[in-house]
């Protein structure tokens, strides 16, 4: 006997819905899925609000996937910051699938609050919101490794959240690492399974600063811009900045109209950048020499 | 550089170089000397004024129109004393003062609060 697909499909969705009898969730529905893991939107039933549920994908026999995701939950409950999501919960549902429990992200996705912001320098200060989380990260000795525009969120109020820390692994760690990523948003370091560290999410960030000036209506990029993005994703990770922090300190000084580290720019170049800094003052010193200028002119 | 120091420095230099186009009026050319040193002096206590009044009130907005104030006002006192040319002294008296407002509010260091 075969079964219709849409037969099938009710079946896998049965299947990958989990269950969470015996458990203070209740089922609200499915948010998204990724490689990893599906999120569900659940109720806690004791605390009455709204809470997102991960869960490994299907049941396994293997520990790896668990693991996998019990890790992450782990990195997250270390690392409280406004920009990460909190992690509430953690264990396994009654049908063995781990799962972590944590805040529901309302939110659009970055791609979509960057259509809205169309100038640079709105879309250079929510860069450097997104560089927090991962700075904030790094001091605690973790990486991200997936630094991408769908793991980032922007909420109502503009708050900026880091997601999926499925991949991040600990500063620490000195195994070689693997080939998990996003091409385009990979370090060559990570791509080759090499030992990684906080330089590839600076690759990644640099990428993803990239990916940002390209969603449409892109805005114009000035050569120091350019350079930020050419060092941050430099192929050798020693011509890279080397954290983030200093990264963020780059595109601050651009933002600023300061020079910045990456660019090394011209005498022209220079005076146009001190002339946009001071435009006011350049702008009333102007005013002030036409005046006095026509004044002696009429006299004349 | 704090905001009553920055004034008077922008002050006192707007004014010696306001003095100096006097040269490019022939019969005050002869008194460039004295025209220089008097728009330098008008531009210093001019420029320590809006220092102080920048200190004070911390707002961009109102130290601007105090610096054009303040500037229109001690060009009208100049221009009093030649008993002419108004409008020329004036207007970039005023503009000058404008300045000087800016540059203080703008670039002026803020005062440190005071310690317990």
């Amino acid at each position: 006997m075969r079964l219709k697909d849409a037969a099938l499909d009710r079946l896998r969705d049965a299947v990958r819905t989990p269950d969470l009898s015996g458990t203070r969730y209740r089922l609200v529905g499915p948010i998204g899925r990724g490689g990893m893991g599906a999120v569900f939107e659940v109720e806690d039933e004791v605390l009455k609000r709204r809470l997102a549920v991960k869960v490994v994908e299907v049941p396994f026999d293997g520990e790896s996937p668990a693991e996998a995701l019990l890790s992450e939950a782990r990195v997250l409950a270390r690392l409280e910051h406004p920009g990460l999501v909190p992690v509430h919960d953690a264990g396994r549902l009654p049908d063995g699938r781990a799962f972590y429990a944590m805040k529901l992200v309302q939110g659009e996705r970055l791609d979509a609050a960057l259509a809205r912001l169309t100038t640079l320098p709105e879309r250079l200060r929510l860069f450097l919101r997104v560089c927090e989380p991962v700075a904030f990260a790094h001091a605690n000795g973790v990486i991200h490794r997936d630094l991408k525009p769908s793991n980032v969120m922007v909420g109502p109020f503009g708050e900026v959240l880091v997601l999926d820390w499925g991949l991040a692994r600990s500063l620490e760690a000195r195994e070689l690492g693997d080939a998990s990523g996003t091409p385009g948003f990979m370090a060559p370091e990570q791509a080759a399974a090499g030992p990684v560290d906080a330089r590839a999410d600076v690759y990644g960030l640099g990428a993803l600063l990239d990916a940002m000036l390209r969603v449409a209506p892109a805005p114009p990029r000035p050569k120091a811009l350019v350079a930020i993005v050419a060092r941050a994703t430099a192929a050798e990770r020693d011509e890279r900045y080397p954290d983030v922090l200093a990264l963020a300190a780059d595109v601050t000084r651009l933002l600023d109209g300061e020079r910045v580290e990456a660019h090394a720019e011209g005498p022209l170049e220079r005076a146009g950048r001190l002339v946009r800094r001071h435009r006011v003052a350049v702008g009333l010193v102007a005013a002030y020499l036409l005046t006095r200028g026509l004044f002696i002119l009429l006299r004349r | 550089m704090n905001k009553v120091l920055l004034g008077l420095l922008v002050g006192a230099g707007l004014g010696a170089l306001d003095g100096l186009t006097a040269w490019f009026t022939p019969e005050a050319r002869s008194e460039i000397a004295g025209i220089v040193m008097g728009s330098t002096f008008k531009g210093l206590v001019a420029g320590v004024l809006i220092g102080l009044f920048a200190r004070k009130v911390e707002s961009m907005p109102a130290t601007l129109i105090f610096g054009t104030a303040l500037g229109l006002l001690f060009a009208y006192f100049i221009a009093r004393m030649q008993g002419k040319y108004y409008f020329e002294i004036m207007l970039p008296g005023a503009i000058v003062g404008l300045l000087t407002g800016y540059a203080t509010a703008r670039y002026g260091r803020r005062a440190r609060p005071a310690e317990a």
